[in-house]
């Protein structure tokens, strides 16, 4: 079995994306945490041959259910946000554009969108998670990038 | 086209250094931390330490290869195998003042679960012998009382799990002559040299 060090090293990236996408820039990088904390318990018993992406997605997915969770029970901040990384310095943040057209999104839409196409899951695995049929995940994700395309940088999408 | 509108949640480096070290300290925090390595500059090159909960578990030369050492712990000990400097800062800053001639004796809880048997028997004495001596492989067979087990020394020294820290460099051969090392002969000769100044 490789060091989990090797794991955090080639898939943390895609994983604080999709988290960036799921969950938005400010509870993203507890999700990550999160889902690699959790990752490193269970990684011992992960059988060999194993897709790790996919299983971090898993993982994420469902951390980030609790994250949103325990985020929707918090008390809306206000105008002073301490110990919050600057905003300018997260790319996620930098860009408040897309995630507020990924958050116009229904959830499901905008998980398929993640889990596809930063994840690259294929659309099997995305139904298990979201508890739907393979269809109606490519259904999901066809219709969150439509209505992406459509809000986000409408000028650009040439 | 399709994957560029997600450019904008692309993951900088900041983010990942920061979140690495925020998984350090949960992962120590809960307990799941079984392996934490960090790697030092020193004039025999670079060193990998790794370390248990129990200890400074192995220490290991750039020509060993530093992620086939790491897979091997990964393997022998367990996956659960992060870079996580805190816990080998101590081990670390003793090293550096052995370097300096600012230190002759190395206090570090150790975890010695890579040597059993012989090449433990071997290991346990060679941490008796002192900084600036020298012992021959035949010494070391006779103290630990298998003086015909020369060549079988020689082969636990070169397994030593914790070189630099357990002094195999101090074994040479009867002629005088420096003999084998993991870290290469010219480590060897180094770590003599700097005793013996």
């Amino acid at each position: 079995m490789r060091p989990f060090e090797d794991v955090v090293a080639e898939h943390g990236a895609t994983v604080l994306r999709v988290c960036r996408a799921v969950v938005g820039p400010v509870d993203a990088e507890d999700a990550w945490s999160e889902t690699f904390l959790s990752a490193l318990r269970a990684y011992p018993d992960l059988p060999a041959g194993a897709n790790v992406e996919a299983w971090l997605v898993t993982i994420a997915h469902r951390r980030a259910v609790d994250v949103g969770r325990a985020r929707s029970r918090r008390p809306v901040p206000t105008a002073t946000l301490p110990d919050r990384p600057a905003a300018h310095a997260d790319p996620g943040a930098r860009d408040p554009d897309l995630w507020t057209a990924l958050q116009r999104l229904p959830t499901k839409q905008r998980q398929a969108v993640a889990y596809h196409h930063i994840a690259g899951l294929p659309f099997a695995e995305i139904a298990e998670l979201l508890g739907n049929s393979p269809d109606a995940a490519r259904r999901a994700a066809a219709d969150g990038l439509k209505t992406l395309r459509k809000h986000y940088r409408e000028d650009e999408t040439a | 086209m399709i994957p560029n509108i997600f450019d904008g949640l692309e993951a900088d480096d900041g983010a990942l250094a920061r979140l690495h070290q925020r998984l350090e300290h949960d992962a120590h925090t809960a307990d799941v931390l079984d392996v934490a390595y960090r790697t030092i500059d020193t004039p025999v090159g670079a060193l990998l330490l790794a370390a248990t909960t129990a200890g400074l578990v192995r220490v290991a030369y750039d020509v060993e290869g530093h992620d086939a050492v790491l897979a091997g712990l990964a393997d022998r000990i367990s996956p659960r195998v992060l870079r996580a400097p805190a816990r080998l800062d101590n081990a670390a800053r003793q090293i550096d003042e052995y370097f300096a001639k600012r230190r002759t004796v190395f206090e570090v809880p150790v975890d010695l679960r890579l040597a059993d048997g012989f090449r433990r028997d071997v290991i346990e004495h060679l941490r008796d012998i002192a900084y600036g001596r020298r012992e021959s492989y035949a010494t070391v067979a006779a103290a630990i009382g298998h003086p015909r087990a020369v060549r079988a020394v020689g082969t636990a020294c070169a397994h030593n799990p914790l070189p630099v820290v357990i002094p195999c460099h101090r074994v040479v051969r009867s002629d005088g002559s420096t003999g084998q090392y993991v870290g290469g002969p010219l480590a060897k000769s180094t770590l003599l040299d700097l005793e013996a100044a």
